[in-house]
């Protein structure tokens, strides 16, 4: 065993655990560690705001399947990782974030930099920790990434007084974990999935719904060969996007009120619906009915998710990829697909000689085919790209499908190209929502992050525009961004590439200046903003 | 309908919070929660009586469930639980009503614990229901104050809550 203080041993632990790269701001509560990281071979990305650290992280473990890491100091810092946490939980991404805390003796006297992190954060984090015995960190940092990497993910937070980074302890990293209160159940139990099967058997409408479990559990294999077997269309979340490749032939497109007609149609007509790693939340739903004539399967290894939103008749808690191998094993073979007549009224977009999102959005996915990643951030351009971006394999469609967090798309597309630098990473934003986090300009220039950044310049934030359009008839308020500055200049100023996109001719060449161009690149598309979420 | 639920957690700090605040996060109604320590030190134990259905008893039991501090939940049936509360309550006392407050109290099997010259202190055990009739018949004396510790239960015959988690209580 050796000596050393808590804050060294938190470096340890983070090697322990695999830990190549962390997103951070450091301050006076939090220098032990940053000191202690100095001397490793960890590489650490200074953001611009703490918020942009756990997005980073974020893109990070949702490339790569790994546990995305974040640090921030007390007070401010922490404060500032809080939406970046909300967004982690609702959509499931094992984050742990550290973060400095003031002296354990000044604890809860409001002094400098104070803030009860662990109490603000405690609603959205899967589990937090204050750590007051400095005996406990090494167990805790890896009770952490465990918490975070197992079971339903998310992110967990970890609070460490300044005096405790300080303190000396005997370095030795526990050989298991038990955490009486935590056992994730993977399996699903043999019995449900008989029922399941034959349920699915004898359906005559089935249809499955895959949410981010899906992709998250890594079951995309597993769904492709149960929709195949038994010809089941396949609709989606928002999350659950890639779950399948969208041009697959069962693939009806995603659900709800800003889902596609066939999707939508399919989930009404179904008597059978098959749900996978979704919650099933209002959006998705939209103003569907659930009926009594429906039958519902609900997959998920999440206990608490079945039952929470719609009524289930077969659950089965567990893994998406064990539960459907294991029905696979099980299933028979099924000849007719029920769905081809509401795919044949797939909806053709309007073809004009103006410059629509779609156009665009269907002329990467042509230039590039399907070969991305993609990160999005919130608003009618996120629905655009779900709707119109071919999406070829799961874990490649990355947005803030839960808490809908303006402001992910950027940093999440930087996190994403350091989880997987041999892919092309391409972030479709908004100029509202670019404007909230577009200071991670200057971490892509420090960085040299080599990402595509395809921005809609509709000079309105476009998604609630509309809103106001249909539901208040026309009476505007703050959604007019007048004010914007100029993109290409403001691009030129963190020394980024730049373009401006006005019309459909120059198109196919834009993109194509964008793909061959070798470093970060950003295309803005002038946009009007009376251009529908859904044409 | 009203719930018995019996909770074993870890004796953290914080854990008690974390539970407090699911239930008012989620929008479910808790009638009352008492915690202890158990025969283990590591391991505390809540008593929380929910108000709801069905769907909210099931959820209340999945979302403890996910606290990490949480070990094991167990939804006590009223028949086979001994279910007891704790009450003190004061009233008002005077020559006349004095001996007829302590014959009440009597009838109830319930303890006088202090008496001053206008007041009576008195304290009762047991389930809510009895805590209530006596409450009602003080109440034409004028109660000064109640205090109630909310209900600890536990199942009757050899039956525990160990802490092993084992399938049949999922
Ligand atoms: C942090 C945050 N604030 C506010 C909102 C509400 N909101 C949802 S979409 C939207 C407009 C987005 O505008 P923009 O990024 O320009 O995208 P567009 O809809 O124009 O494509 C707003 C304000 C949000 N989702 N997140």
């Amino acid at each position: 065993m050796a000596k050393m203080t808590v804050a060294r041993a938190m470096v340890e632990v983070l090697k322990s655990e695999g830990v190549e790269i962390i997103f951070g701001i450091p301050g006076a509560a939090i220098y032990p560690f940053y000191d202690a990281l100095y001397s490793s071979d960890i590489k650490h990305v200074l953001v611009r705001t703490e918020q942009a650290a756990v997005h980073e992280a974020s893109g990070y473990a949702r490339t790569t399947g790994k546990v995305g890491v974040c640090v921030a100091t007390s007070g401010p810092g922490a404060t500032n990782l809080i939406t970046g946490i909300a967004t982690a939980y609702m959509d499931s991404v094992p984050i742990v974030a550290i973060t400095g805390q003031v002296n354990s003796s000044l604890i809860g006297k409001d002094v400098f930099q104070e803030v009860d992190i662990t109490g603000a954060t405690a609603p959205f984090t899967k589990h937090n920790y204050l750590v007051k015995d400095p005996k406990k960190i090494v167990r805790i940092l890896k009770e952490a990434f465990y918490i975070a990497s197992t079971g339903r993910r998310g992110p967990v937070l970890i609070d460490v007084p300044i005096d405790v980074q300080m303190q000396e302890i005997e370095f030795e990293i526990p050989k298991e974990i038990d955490i009486p209160g935590y056992k994730p159940k993977e399996k699903g139990h043999p019995l449900q999935i008989k029922r399941a099967v034959e349920a699915i058997e004898n359906s005559k409408r089935p249809v499955v719904c895959s949410g981010g479990g899906v992709i998250a559990s890594g079951a995309s294999e597993e769904l492709r060969i149960l929709v195949e077997k038994q010809k089941i269309p396949v609709i989606s979340t928002l999350m659950g996007i890639g779950c399948i490749p969208t041009d697959h032939p069962y693939y009806l497109g995603m659900i709800g009120s800003h889902g596609q007609k066939e999707a939508n149609l399919a989930l009404r007509q179904a008597d059978l619906l098959i749900v996978i790693g979704a919650r099933l939340a209002d959006r998705a739903l939209g103003d569907t009915k659930i009926t009594d004539n429906m039958k519902i399967i609900h997959i998920d290894i999440d206990p608490a998710e079945i039952g929470k939103n719609v009524d289930t008749n077969i659950p089965i808690v567990g893994d998406a990829k064990q539960v459907l191998s294991e029905i696979n094993k099980r299933i028979s073979e099924r000849k007719d697909f029920w769905a081809y007549e509401i795919k044949a009224q797939k909806k053709v977009l309007p073809d004009d000689d103006k410059l629509h999102p779609y156009d665009v959005l269907k002329e990467i996915s042509r230039a590039y085919n399907g070969d991305y990643i993609i990160t999005t951030d919130v608003g009618q351009h996120q629905i655009w790209a779900a709707h119109n971006l071919y999406i070829k394999k799961p874990g490649t469609f990355i947005t803030s499908g839960g808490l809908g967090t303006m402001g992910y798309g950027i940093p999440a597309a930087i996190g994403a190209k350091f989880g997987r630098p041999d892919k092309e990473v391409i972030s479709i934003t908004g100029d509202g929502s670019f404007q909230m986090l577009l200071q991670e300009l200057a971490t892509i220039k420090r960085e040299q992050v080599p990402i595509k950044i395809v921005l809609f310049n509709n000079t309105r934030l476009g998604m609630v525009y509309e809103l106001q359009k249909k539901r208040c008839t026309g009476r505007f308020i703050a959604t007019c961004l007048d004010g914007n500055p100029d993109f290409m200049i403001l691009a030129k100023a963190y020394g980024i590439e730049s373009m401006r996109l006005e019309s459909k001719e120059k198109l196919k060449e834009a993109i194509e200046i964008m793909k061959i161009h070798d470093g970060p690149f950003l295309l803005e598309v002038v946009t009007s903003p009376d251009e529908p979420t859904i044409p | 309908m009203k719930y018995t639920l019996s909770v074993l957690v870890e004796n953290h700090p914080g854990v008690l919070s974390r539970v407090a605040g699911l239930f008012s996060r989620r929008g479910f109604n808790i009638d009352s929660l008492a915690v202890g320590v158990t025969e283990d030190p590591t391991i505390s134990r809540m008593t929380i009586v929910v108000n709801g259905d069905d769907y909210i008893v099931e959820q209340v039991t999945k979302q403890l469930n996910k606290l990490i501090d949480v070990i094991k939940i167990k939804k006590l049936n009223p028949k086979e639980a001994v279910e007891r509360e704790l009450a003190l309550i004061k009233v008002n006392a005077n020559s006349q009503t004095r001996s007829d407050i302590i014959q009440i109290t009597e009838i109830f099997r319930a303890n006088i614990v202090d008496v001053s010259k206008e007041t009576l202190t008195i304290e009762i055990s047991g389930d809510e229901d009895k805590i209530e009739a006596l409450i009602e018949l003080l109440k034409q004396y004028g109660i000064r104050e109640v205090v109630r510790t909310g209900l600890i239960a536990i199942e009757r015959g050899n039956k525990v809550i160990s802490k092993s988690k084992s399938e049949e209580d999922e």
